[in-house]
């Protein structure tokens, strides 16, 4: 069934835990694959946005947080690739104060082995990735997965930042990933098409569909969840030369205006001469 | 001082929304404006009518693949040589990693998604929450890169020199680790996220054989296509059509949906498009209560009705 050398890769591997020997061994084994998948935590895609403390914070009231839906996309398929390889590990980590931690434990009800929240205000993008950054320097992770952007902030600027911090490539946003040995086959969306990539790992991803499905906590997930380890650690210094002042809601959409169906050509007068778009 | 403006290109020509931010570039008025260019597009003597005094050319065949290392290391290369304070850019699913590499690089602040024009104090309003809400954010760094969200900016000429000079950049050796494969691109339509006009179609256009109403409306209008994400989810429609949460934003001037229930998520990808037209059979459909312009009745009877009257009013 397996050669010697694998052998040799499974003692090493299980009994002395040495990972530095086993990935001098690992051609001969199928990879080890090491993913971090880095996740957000944001107001579910149908909340109301309404601010308060004289348009400073957000309102809380009534939003229900959720894994930022790219963020979700790049677990899926960490998930899945850990599934494939039949040996890997995924960590998970955040960014962010305790209110996240039920996000978090969703990440690892869905297959995330251990998570880490780094235990400070989001503020922005720089912030973020510097603690990602600090965190995995000397992890040898294979795959940083990312989504292509937060749905709060919608910055898009993690995953470059992460990849220029630790001497990574970065792409996104990346729509398919097949892992190969040590080699990344990606399909990248470009404007009106896609192209299909190749880089070696390890690399920094922005996800986004169709790289795999959401999946759903099951119930063993949920309950093996509880006892995962998520380690709590402190933020590195890291400033970004930008700072926040306030929101602004945009104006409400005026009511619309209905027409009927047999007066399309009204509807044509309309557009160019009142509306001025056509 | 000066301001270096990325002028991204597609089919050989400069688009649309890099003209926006050299316009943006130039209303900056923080010095003269600098372009950096890849090739020589077709319609260079644009970026000099709406304000490029010098126009950077790479004429370097590897930046025909679109890696953003290279790119960043070019971009903040000229930067520095020609002494910018600010970098300008459109921002595209192309430009959020090259934005986020050449601000690291070149030590800068960057501040994307961005609709104003900075005040004295460089405060600039940003999109946030999927075209839901606004922020104001200040930049306090020496260094500053703005992108610029697509259709925020009026364009305006103001001509000037626009002397095209060739640029080569030196490049380490991160730059094109990733190789090509194959691309896939459609050619000759308008890019949707770039498109001042957007028409949409929905599940309520029941399958792929229907798309002609789509098609041809668009082209009367020079209009790109999308479509809600169902459509291409069950492969009506290319996946780079969709629009939404999940999928494309658009900023049109005009968003069309036609057959499309409005679903918060659909919406969250077209709210900041001027203009809505809704055509749906269901008026109590939410899209209504985004739309500006709305008809009740069957897209398969209106949809022919309408294009003929565009035709005959364009
Ligand atoms: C996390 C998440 C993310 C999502 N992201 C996106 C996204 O990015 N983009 C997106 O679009 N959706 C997204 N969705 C899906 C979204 O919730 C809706 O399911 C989807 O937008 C509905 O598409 P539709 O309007 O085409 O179809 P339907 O909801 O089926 O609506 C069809 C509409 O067509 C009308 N109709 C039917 N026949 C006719 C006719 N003959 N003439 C005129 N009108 C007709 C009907 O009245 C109906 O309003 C997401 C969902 C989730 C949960
Ligand atoms: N607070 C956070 N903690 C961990 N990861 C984050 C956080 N914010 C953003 N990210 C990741 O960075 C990606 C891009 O975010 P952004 O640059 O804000 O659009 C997101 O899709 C997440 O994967």
């Amino acid at each position: 069934m397996y050669s010697k050398a694998e052998k040799a890769c499974f003692f090493i591997n299980n009994r002395l835990g040495v990972r530095l020997k086993f990935r001098i061994l690992q051609p001969y084994y199928q990879r080890l694959m090491k993913i971090l998948v880095c996740i957000s935590s944001v107001p579910d895609t149908t909340s109301k946005i309404s601010f308060s403390d004289n348009d400073t914070k957000l309102d809380n009231n009534g939003i229900t947080y959720i894994i930022g839906p790219y963020d979700d996309y790049a677990l899926a398929r960490a998930v899945e690739l850990k599934e494939a390889s039949g040996n890997g590990s995924i960590t998970v980590i955040h960014v962010g104060g305790a209110e996240s931690e039920p996000v978090i434990r969703k990440a690892l009800a869905i297959g995330a082995d251990e998570a880490v929240r780094v235990d400070a205000h989001a503020s922005d993008g720089f912030f973020v990735a510097a603690q990602i950054a600090a965190y995995a320097k000397d992890k040898n992770f294979d795959l940083v997965l990312m989504g292509r952007e937060s749905i709060d902030y919608n910055s898009g600027i993690v995953h470059g930042l992460v990849a220029e911090h630790l001497g990574m490539t970065a792409i996104s946003p990346v729509m398919k990933l097949e892992v190969n040995g040590s080699e990344a086959i990606m399909d990248h969306e470009i404007e009106g098409g896609k192209e299909t990539l190749s880089a070696s790992l390890p690399l920094v991803l922005g996800c986004q569909e169709p790289i795999a499905e959401w999946k759903i906590p099951s119930m063993r997930g949920i309950m093996g969840a509880r006892t995962k380890p998520l380690n709590i650690i402190p933020a590195v210094a890291a400033s970004s030369g930008l700072s926040f002042k306030n929101y602004e809601l945009p104006p409400p959409r005026t009511t619309c205006k209905m027409v009927a169906d047999s007066q399309v050509a009204e509807l044509v007068g309309m557009l160019k001469t009142e509306a001025k778009v056509i | 001082m000066s301001v270096l403006v990325f002028l991204e290109t597609s089919e050989g020509s400069i688009k649309k929304s890099s003209i926006e931010t050299l316009v943006y570039g130039r209303n900056l008025q923080a010095g003269e404006v600098h372009a950096m260019v890849v090739g020589n597009p077709s319609n260079l003597e644009e970026a000099a009518k709406f304000g490029a005094a010098k126009i950077h050319s790479i004429s370097d065949s590897r930046f025909q693949s679109m890696d953003s290392a290279a790119y960043s290391e070019a971009l903040s290369g000229l930067a520095t040589q020609i002494g910018a304070s600010v970098i300008v850019l459109a921002k595209s699913a192309f430009t959020d990693s090259l934005t986020a590499r050449t601000s690291f690089i070149w030590d800068a602040t960057a501040a994307t998604n961005v609709v104003s024009l900075p005040d004295s104090g460089f405060n600039v309003k940003r999109s946030i929450f999927t075209g839901k809400a606004f922020e104001t954010v200040a930049l306090s760094s020496e260094r500053k890169i703005i992108s610029v969200r697509k259709n925020a900016v009026a364009v305006t000429e103001s001509p000037a020199s626009g002397e095209l000079v060739s640029y080569q950049p030196t490049l380490t050796s991160k730059a094109f680790a990733i190789k090509t494969i194959s691309t896939e691109k459609t050619s000759g339509e308008v890019l949707l996220s770039d498109a001042e006009i957007v028409v949409s179609g929905g599940r309520g256009l029941k399958g792929p054989e229907n798309w002609g109403l789509i098609t041809d409306m668009a082209k009367v209008l020079g209009a790109a296509t999308g479509c809600s994400k169902p459509v291409s989810d069950l492969h009506w429609r290319p996946h780079h059509e969709h629009v939404g949460q999940t999928g494309i934003k658009v900023s049109p001037n005009l968003y069309f949906a036609i057959g499309i229930s409005g679903a918060i998520q659909h919406v969250a990808g077209i709210s900041s498009s001027k203009v809505i037209v809704a055509i749906n059979k269901d008026a109590d459909a939410p899209i209504f209560k985004v739309a500006n312009y709305g008809i009740v009745g069957d897209a398969f009877e209106i949809v022919p009705k309408l294009t003929q009257a565009l035709r005959e009013a364009l």
